[in-house]
């Protein structure tokens, strides 16, 4: 239990102390190693590489140089990742093995591992994570401290403002003061539908009922997505600290995270976070001397995609089958265990601290006139940086692409990005300057979802990519409702035909009744949503669907069932080197002879095509 | 009062309703019949099939008209074009992994799902698909299972879950592979079930029926060797004429006897005969009980899916049943012996078949305390569906059959008899013995009207000969937990219970003609079968059990009293402590 003058004195002590992480001027002798212990650095041999540096530094003696385990950068394809502050070095890509060297010419001789040094996408070198392409445009705000603290350390949080936030309204403001300074920040919920943050808060404090409960929604399950992780896995003291402000807002004593166990590191920064608050009196009785008592509790999820549906997630918080309740009543009215409960995202409840300490103002002024404040997006597929980055909405998918993004690797083009990911669609490069924000992804047939992004060359059939969704959904339907349960499959195989060389035109025509239908009546978000993928391609690229029904032509050559590849007997100079990489020994032809390729052998890996010199192999 | 009226639109009709009325049941005020497929009043009410969908203006998407619940100013529309193509799709899908084969299925022209599929009209599949494949489950006495034919409307989970509060099966797996089960995915023999059958009667298609067993009752009645004798249950006859068409709740009693006799059966019993010998064996069971404070309160254990359950669940409570065997089981056994000496008939060629409410009562045939001199008291069970089909095989038509009465010598029963069949009869029919016998006198007091209706759990004080007796009569296996809860934890403070593992008692059973979910929400039927059965104890002449002549002359003849060592070696049975999951 610390008292309020106790807590300011660590936050002042430890702020002075931290300076240098976000000071690259600091006033300091020290010198703080950043390791990055996402899941990606962190599966990468992070925790060897910071043991190594500890270890070094003993044995040489080395004192005044700390090292420090964090959340992540955003630039997992460059990890492990290792900064050095105050300086800011960037060194990208690190081995156990490079600890000795970075101790040696960095630490003690005080130069530059110029071979470790970060690569921007042109290929020039860069000193500091701020000369990166990748982060000029980006704007951290739920990602704040991701990086820069120690998320297993509470001081660390406090440093920098940590539950100042949730001391201020409890100590200054009003339930309803709080609730109207949200809905004027413009926030929206960050799980995917974008419902107006302040107006559930506002609607479940209106709720009558003695008991009532905050949950926070970690349960993230969108392939390709990780920014909640990110969050928990950063800056655990965040979520917690905008629950118990949510809590107080609407008359809760009690809150739940329900999170994947599929997240063992998030799972566990997030125990000691709310073992450190409750040491600290933060989280308990009296919180800061007022009459507010607020618990936490993990609620650890199996697994199943539909449990990051609100009411799906609230039955398995309750101990049973992960599937959803009819809506009305919403969980603000009957949630957990009927009692009127408030629901929110992790990256929600991320920017609900800086908004309080900085003013719906400053929040509002980021962003498009309906959407405000920023977007974390997982950036992914067909894109040179690869990772986690976060944006003021409005930013246009193709800043994102090719600013931050770097653009499509070898040289090829974008054809796609999917956002929103199983529930969501494919946004086409005609609609590449588009400002990202709820309204506008909407239209276009998208959404913004949980914030994937995954982008898309021109090999890729746009085909087979809605099949996989649907492979996807149909796994992760619960099989509650019938729609969602059989439709869904049965949309499945129709995709799989076409796939498969075997569909035709009344194909299309049923996958589309299937789809406005599916969504149309199905119970819960994972059913109505389902069909969006396939929604989404055949808008903008109906042809290929054609392709695939009517000529049974696959161009992408993705769909390997109809692809007939062949040699162009023009082209070939009869070289051999498709023969040579062959796996199956398919082809045909002798010394200089024009090559031919065995139909009945071939597998249509495609090995030969890219291997052709002259370019003398093809689809068709 | 007025602001609870809500006043909305349905199909440009006004209707007023009492506020918390769902959508579904506004419309059928208004006579709209909305179609429903998981939807099962007061049972399961969670809006899974989608077929009851409705638009309602200015509502994004549909709304599911079976939970949710009007609002005033509501404009609902049941059948626009958007409606009606979502509804075509879901009924679709809903057959697409349905087996089709309607013409070897029991439930053929008694399925909610082909019901509405003759009402759209459905020729042809539209999208059709691989399809679900799964065992048969035949293995349990009662009960077969053939989940090829399940639509996962999961109104049995909640009959089971819910109402029983058993859970013996629940929905497992998940997506299109999600199928109803039982723990492990073992037979339903293999677990917890009870047997009580609530699940067939909640199946809306052939997924749930139970072990039909007609076919040797065929074969014994072409056996001039073999003499065969039937009883039926009293809950049978008020219950029977709605599988010929007839008005739920008539009595067919008559009717039923004739057609037995025109089926060949040699004899044609009445188990309310075997009922009244159950009052007067429990109710002097009780008395003693009673006095000595032996085991109190003393529980009645009539009701197979009861004994189960209490076996697998309670094996500490077992002594507070009733050592008295079934009024079938009784019987039977009285047929084997008293009724095979009377008549010069060797036992062995004496094949008895009990016409049941029930599918726990195959079960129960089967137990082996259930057997004299190696031979079973009863040799087949069948249930009111399974005589209805035998009736109908044979060509008979039952509404124009005249009445016939009972045969003789073991064809009279009383008015106690009858109402065995309701929730609450067994307590009232003891309760008239209980207090002649205690007072030697024979008391006006006939009507116990404190455990009729249809409440699961009834309680009433009676005072008799001075002495208050308290009485509870639960009916329903959730009630039956209810009751057992307090006498484990000593609240009890009562003498005798009755239970009936079935809500409403064996005229509910689980064997019983089964009525539609429109039907169900429509009318009370448990209500109108019980009125049927009070209704033949009213214009009984005897109403006390203790009374039948008949009783009296087999006790004199033969048993001597009740609970004499031979009453109590035909009459009586034990129980056994149950393991309520055989896994290996």
């Amino acid at each position: 239990m610390k008292s309020l003058e106790e807590l300011h004195k660590i936050r002042e002590m430890k702020r002075k102390e931290l300076d240098l992480r976000v000071n690259t001027k600091a006033d300091t002798r020290e010198k703080h190693i950043l390791v990055c212990h996402g899941t990606g650095c962190t599966s990468s041999k992070s925790p060897e590489i910071l043991e190594n540096f500890r270890r070094i530094l003993k044995e040489k003696n080395i004192e005044n140089v700390r090292v420090i385990k964090t959340g992540c950068f955003g630039l997992c394809a460059k990890g492990p990742i290792v900064i050095i502050r105050p300086e800011d070095t960037f060194y990208a890509m690190v081995t156990p093995e490079d600890c000795e060297e970075i101790i040696q010419t960095h630490i003690i001789e005080g130069n530059k591992v110029e071979r470790l040094l970060c690569k921007d996408i042109d290929g020039t070198k860069v000193n500091s994570l701020d000369e990166l392409n990748f982060y000029k445009k980006q704007k951290r705000i739920a990602l704040k401290n991701c990086g820069v603290i120690n998320p297993e350390n509470i001081d660390e949080y406090l440093a920098f403002n940590g539950y100042q936030a949730l001391e201020r309204v409890l100590r200054e403001m009003t339930r309803d003061e709080v609730i109207e300074l949200i809905k004027k920040s413009g926030l929206r919920g960050r799980g995917g539908a974008g419902f107006p943050t302040g107006k559930k808060w506002e609607l479940t404090k209106a709720s009558e009922g003695e008991q009532k409960y905050v949950v926070c929604n970690a349960d993230e399950g969108d392939p390709g997505a990780f920014m909640d992780r990110s969050i928990l896995e950063g800056d655990p003291h965040s979520v917690l600290e905008a629950m118990a402000i949510a809590a107080y807002c609407i008359g809760a004593n009690k809150g739940y995270i329900y999170v994947r166990a599929e997240y063992p590191i998030a799972v566990k920064r997030l125990q000691i976070a709310i073992d450190q608050a409750k040491d600290y009196g933060i989280l308990g009785n009296n919180i800061f001397g007022t009459d507010f008592n607020f618990d936490i509790e993990i609620r650890l999820g199996a697994g199943a995609f539909v449990c990051g549906e609100e009411t799906a997630l609230l039955e398995s918080i309750e101990g049973r089958r992960g599937q959803p309740r009819v809506k009305p009543p919403y969980p603000a009215q009957s949630g957990l265990w009927g009692k009127p409960t408030l629901i929110n995202n992790v990256e929600t409840y991320a920017n609900i601290a800086q908004i309080i300490l900085n003013g719906p103002d400053w929040y509002s002024s980021i962003g498009t006139e309906n959407s405000k404040g920023t977007k974390v997006f997982e950036l992914g597929g067909n894109v040179n940086n690869i990772g986690l980055v976060e944006v003021p909405m409005g930013t246009t998918l193709r800043e994102i692409v090719y600013d931050i993004g770097g653009g499509i690797p070898n040289g090829r083009k974008f054809k796609a990005a999917q956002t929103g990911g199983p529930s969501g669609g494919c946004i086409p490069k005609e609609h590449l300057d588009t400002p990202i924000d709820y309204e506008s992804l909407k239209e276009i047939g998208s959404m913004m979802g949980s914030g994937g992004l995954i982008v898309m060359d021109d090999t890729k059939c746009m085909v087979s990519l809605a099949k996989f969704y649907l492979e996807f959904t149909v796994s992760e339907s619960c099989g509650k409702c019938t729609p969602c349960r059989i439709g869904t499959k049965r949309m499945l195989e129709i995709l799989e035909k076409l796939c498969n060389g075997e569909g035709s035109e009344l194909d299309i025509y049923k996958l589309e009744k299937l789809a406005v239908n599916i969504q149309k009546a199905s119970i819960c978000g994972l059913g109505q949503s389902a069909p969006n993928p396939v929604i989404s391609t055949l808008k903008y690229f109906r042809e290929e669907f054609r392709e695939h029904a009517i000529a049974k032509e696959c161009k992408a050559l993705e769909c390997k069932a109809m692809a007939k590849i062949t040699v162009d007997a023009e082209k070939c100079k009869g070289c051999g080197l498709c023969q040579k990489h062959c796996p199956v020994n398919a082809i045909e032809g002798e010394g200089r002879e024009k090559r031919i390729i065995n139909q009945e052998k071939c597998i249509k890996c495609g090995t030969c095509l890219t291997n052709c010199p002259f370019h003398a192999i093809g689809n068709g | 009062m007025e602001e609870n009226i809500v006043t909305l639109t349905i199909d440009d009709q006004e209707v007023k309703v009492k506020k918390g009325t769902t959508i579904l049941q506004a419309a059928k005020q208004a006579g709209i019949d909305i179609p429903t497929l998981c939807f099962l009043k007061d049972i399961n009410e969670v809006g899974d099939c989608r077929m009851c969908i409705v638009e309602v203006e200015g509502r994004r998407g549909f709304a599911t008209s079976c939970i949710q619940t009007v609002e005033e100013g509501m404009v609902v529309h049941t059948h626009t074009p958007n409606v009606l193509e979502a509804r075509h799709v879901i009924l679709d899908l809903i057959i697409s992994n349905h087996a089709k084969d309607c013409l070897t299925c029991t439930r053929s022209g008694n399925c909610e799902l082909q019901a509405l599929a003759v009402k759209f009209n459905v020729l042809n599949v539209e999208f059709p698909g691989e399809m679900t494949k799964h065992k048969v489950d035949d293995l349990s006495p009662s009960i077969v299972r053939d989940f090829n034919k399940c639509i996962l409307c999961r109104r049995c989970v909640a009959a089971c879950k819910n109402v029983q509060q058993i859970g013996a099966i629940d929905c497992i797996n998940r997506g299109f592979e999600s199928c109803i089960s039982t723990v492990g995915d073992h037979s339903l023999n293999d677990v917890n079930c009870t047997n009580c059958g609530q699940c067939i009667e909640a199946c809306p298609t052939g997924a749930l029926h139970e072990k039909e067993t007609i076919d040797e009752v065929w074969v014994k009645l072409k056996d001039p060797d073999t003499h065969v004798v039937v009883q039926t249950a009293p809950a049978v006859r008020v219950a029977l004429g709605e599988e010929f068409g007839m008005p739920i709740g008539t009595n067919v009693t008559g009717k039923m006897v004739t057609a037995l006799k025109r089926l060949g059966f040699d004899k044609v019993f009445d188990t309310n005969t075997g009922a009244d010998f159950t009052i007067m064996e429990e109710a002097h069971e009780f008395i003693e009980r009673f006095q000595a404070n032996d085991n109190l309160p003393m529980i009645t254990s009539c009701s197979p899916g009861w004994i189960k359950y209490i076996e697998m669940n309670y094996p500490e409570l077992l002594p507070h049943l009733s050592s008295c065997k079934s009024p079938h089981q009784m019987f039977g056994a009285l047929l084997k012996t008293y009724y095979a000496k009377k008549e010069g008939i060797e036992p062995e060629k004496i094949y008895v078949v009990s016409v049941m409410p029930c599918i726990a009562k195959k079960f129960e045939s089967k137990r082996p305390e259930m057997k004299n001199n190696g031979l079973y008291d009863v040799d087949n069970v069948i249930t009111t569906r399974e005589l209805s089909r035998m009736i109908k095989q044979a060509n008979i038509e039952f509404t124009k059959l005249e009445d016939s009465k009972f045969d003789n010598p073991m064809g009279e029963a009383t008015g106690a008899a009858a109402i065995f069949g309701t929730t609450g009869g067994v307590m009232e029919a003891a309760l008239r013995t209980a207090q002649d016998v205690l007072t030697g006198e024979d008391l006006d007091r006939i009507n116990f009207e404190q455990v009729r209706g249809g409440e699961g759990i009834k309680r009433a004080t009676v005072n008799i000969a001075g002495k208050d007796i308290k009485v509870v009569a639960a009916s329903g296996l959730a009630n039956a937990r209810k009751i057992l809860e307090e006498i484990k934890s000593g609240k009890a403070d009562y003498q005798f219970v009755e239970i009936m593992a079935c809500p409403g008692g064996c005229i509910m059973g689980g064997g019983q003609p089964i009525k539609s979910s429109k039907i169900r929400s429509e009318v009370d039927v448990r209500k109108l079968r019980a009125d049927a059965l009070y209704s033949i104890d009213e214009k009984s002449t005897i109403r006390k059990s203790h009374e039948n002549p008949i009783l009296k002359k087999i006790y004199e003849e033969y048993l001597e009293k009740p609970g004499s060592y031979r009453a109590h070696k035909l009459l009586h049975t034990h129980y056994q402590a149950r393991e309520k999951y055989k896994l290996n």
